[in-house]
């Protein structure tokens, strides 16, 4: 037991580490906070791009989601950071990892927004045109909040994703989280930095995945609709 | 131009990396296939177990679940590499990818099988108890194929997602693509490696991706 | 405040579709329609399903565009008008299957475009949401969200919205046809006094009877041309074509009285 707490959880190791990991849990939150908004507006940009494509332009909207999904980011990451210099351009890790993991979350955001979008019916653009309001007021304020909330599981799926994703940053040396925990356990000869992230990670995205669960239920369920019906039901019969 | 092509798309440097390249894509489909058919097949024993038992018992597989979902791919294969010889258990590079991808590809499988299992009405769990079958022919042949056909779509997409993970063996020195590209790239301080993984990579993947859209349209998740 | 806007009269037509065709693909669905709708008018649009009504119907505020021909709002060419949003206002619309916001109270689905495009003060929009949601009965329920309301209560809410904007014409695909049979009488009085109140309304509909009580001109469409036309009595009473005496035969009124 002694053995399992020295090596994994040795609390001498935590007293000089605490402090630089939870500067590196600063930093994978503001890497989450930079390309959370960066994907998503990308991506709902590309989904409305999309819906208002036809033949060609909505072929090549595609090819673009599809290459960027099949492309895993950290070879992305990496081809961006070590490749550019060698073209003569000097690339910071911070702009690397910006365009690199916006290029791959826009297109999954893309295809997330694109399906939400087109499950709303026609009949709720056709209403919103039909009382004058514009495309982009009919697209905002009618579709896509409609939309959005179809797929908010899948929202939130995703947005646990990048936040994972930010982990790559430890390999192009940016100090968040895993980096700062690695660079710990090489100069301690000791895992616990490590365990530690670990944990953090855990304690940051266990209430998100929670969530996730949740909201998956409630849209697998029928449950809520069925006591929408019932109580529509009741208000037939109490009102006509 | 011209630096562009002799930088990334070299010929003399693609023909000499060309042979171990394809040994390294010979690792990832290996440790591919090996993450999906171990991840899908713990992840639908999970699932069907978790419905199955009494409340008690679901929450170590409740636990488990959460746990892989949230920790990020990366930080598991570096614990498992970093940290399971300290525990006495050695591991080749490989091994910690396959075993982290196959425990984080089994809780998402556990996750959207127990969900689809739930979604199907408790009418089809009556109709068929009624004609005197019992609980567990009910949960195989009524339950659990309408529960996959609304599963297979959110499934396939989670699965390729995790798939594209192998990359992430590069920093566990698994000799998959990405790690040979690199440390051809150093050796060679040239670009054209990597852009050969990404081309690699592409080809592997594109495939998958667009089979998922099939997958969607012939499954559609609602409905 | 009365429940529609009344129109300043003129005794030219309100609505002139001129020679108005449609194609869809390489199916032509109109052939060279022409109607009037005058101030005040009630028209109804009858005839089978698949013969264009409804197409009719949405070239009139251009939820549709007709392949030729000409679409004349107060006298102007409305296929020309740059502002289609300033038309629409004029031109209220009503569908078979409501279109409510699910996502907004019955208030806020009659307030959004009198905030948006109107641009009215959140506190005016709300204001005149609830006189006109007054006025279809509904008074009491603009905190509710369609999905529980009532079928009648949701097709009333989507009338109060298209009013709320003061137009000049409504337009009625169907009000009806998605309704518990129970449930039709509730919006058919609304319709009613409309009418009573001067509203000019243009309506496809499968309610026979009512079209007969109702309309100051029926228009029977079939496979896309104008078959016959004329007032309810007249057409249901005796009517000229061997196709629209076939179609009235199914709803039993053709003939039954004059």
């Amino acid at each position: 037991m002694d053995a399992v707490l020295t090596n994994f959880a040795n609390g001498d190791i935590l007293a000089i580490t605490w402090r630089p990991l939870l500067a590196g849990l600063a930093q994978t939150m503001l890497l989450s906070l930079l390309v959370i908004p960066l994907g998503a507006i990308a991506g709902l940009l590309i989904a409305a791009l999309f819906v208002v494509s036809a033949g060609l332009a909505r072929v090549l909207l595609m090819v673009w989601i599809d290459f960027f999904r099949a492309f895993p980011p950290l070879v992305l990451l990496i081809y961006l950071y070590f490749g550019a210099p060698l073209l003569g351009y000097e690339i910071s890790a911070y702009a690397a990892i910006a365009v690199s993991f916006t290029l791959n979350t826009s297109s999954y955001f893309a295809e997330i927004f694109r399906a939400g979008i087109e499950g709303v019916p026609r009949g709720q653009w056709h209403a919103a045109r039909a009382t004058g309001m514009s495309w982009l007021q009919s697209f905002f304020v009618i579709v896509l909040p409609q939309g959005t909330r179809a797929v908010l599981p899948d929202l939130l799926s995703n947005i646990i994703t990048i936040t994972q994703l930010t982990a790559l940053a430890s390999v192009v040396s940016v100090p968040e989280l895993l980096h700062t925990a690695q660079l710990a356990q090489a100069t301690s000869y000791n895992v616990t930095p490590i365990i530690a992230a670990a944990v953090i990670y855990l304690a940051l995205l266990w209430p998100l995945v929670r969530l996730m669960s949740h909201l998956d239920a409630r849209r697998y369920s029928t449950k809520l609709s069925a006591a929408a019906t019932q109580r529509r039901r009741r208000q037939e019969t109490a009102d006509e | 131009m011209g630096r562009f092509v002799d930088q990334f798309i070299n010929p003399v440097i693609w023909a000499r990396y060309w042979d171990e390249m394809l040994g390294a894509i010979g690792l990832t489909v290996q440790l591919t296939l090996l993450v999906l058919l171990t991840g899908l097949l713990l992840g639908l024993v999970l699932g069907l177990i978790r419905v199955a038992v009494p409340p008690l018992f679901r929450i170590p597989i409740v636990i488990f679940a959460d746990v892989f979902r949230a920790i990020p791919p990366l930080v598991i294969l570096v614990v498992n590499y970093f940290a399971l010889p300290f525990a006495g258990i050695r591991l080749s590079g490989f091994d910690c990818a396959w075993l982290g991808l196959c425990l984080v590809l089994a809780a998402f499988t556990e996750e959207i099988i127990y969900g689809g299992l739930r979604a199907v009405g408790k009418g089809q769990w009556e109709a068929a108890r009624s004609t005197g079958l019992g609980s567990v022919t009910t949960l195989m042949l009524i339950v659990f194929p309408q529960a996959l056909r609304m599963t297979v779509a959110p499934l396939t997409n989670r699965t390729i997602a995790i798939a594209k993970n192998t990359a992430l063996g590069s920093v566990i020195a698994v000799p998959e693509i990405l790690n040979i590209a690199m440390s051809a790239l150093s050796n060679s301080a040239n670009s054209t490696p990597l852009t050969m993984a990404a081309l690699f990579y592409i080809v592997l993947f594109a495939p998958l991706i667009v089979f998922s859209r099939w997958i969607e349209h012939r499954f559609p998740q609602r409905g | 405040m009365p429940i529609v806007y009344k129109p300043e009269y003129t005794m030219a037509a309100l609505l002139k579709l001129d020679n108005v065709s449609k194609t869809f693909g390489d199916r032509e669905v109109l052939h060279g329609v022409s109607l009037e709708v005058a101030p005040k008018e009630v028209v109804f649009l009858v005839g089978p399903s698949g013969s264009g009504k409804s197409t009719l119907l949405r070239f009139c505020n251009l939820l549709e565009h007709p392949s030729s021909g000409a679409v004349l709002f107060e006298g102007a060419d409305i296929l020309k008008q740059k502002n289609v949003n300033a038309l629409r206002q004029s031109v209220g619309m009503v569908f078979q299957s409501f279109n409510l916001y699910p996502h907004m109270t019955a208030l806020w689905n009659v307030a959004i475009a009198l905030r948006l495009v109107q641009r009215k003060s959140a506190r005016e929009a709300r204001e005149i949401a609830h006189h006109f949601l007054a006025e279809v009965g509904l008074a009491h329920r603009g905190s509710a969200y369609p999905a529980e309301l009532s079928g009648g209560q949701q097709q009333r809410v989507a009338i109060a919205r298209a009013l709320a904007l003061k137009p000049k014409l409504m337009l009625f695909d169907e009000p009806t046809s998605a309704l518990d049979p129970e449930l039709v009488g509730s919006v058919l009085d609304v319709i009613r006094k409309m009418r009573h109140e001067g509203m000019t309304m243009l309506i496809v509909s499968h309610e026979m009877q009512f079209a007969r009580e109702a309309a100051d001109k029926v228009v029977f469409l079939d496979q896309g041309r104008v078959v016959e036309a004329g007032a309810p009595a007249a057409l249901f009473g005796n009517p000229q074509q061997q196709r629209t005496i076939e179609f009235l035969s199914r709803f039993s009124l053709a003939g039954s009285h004059g």
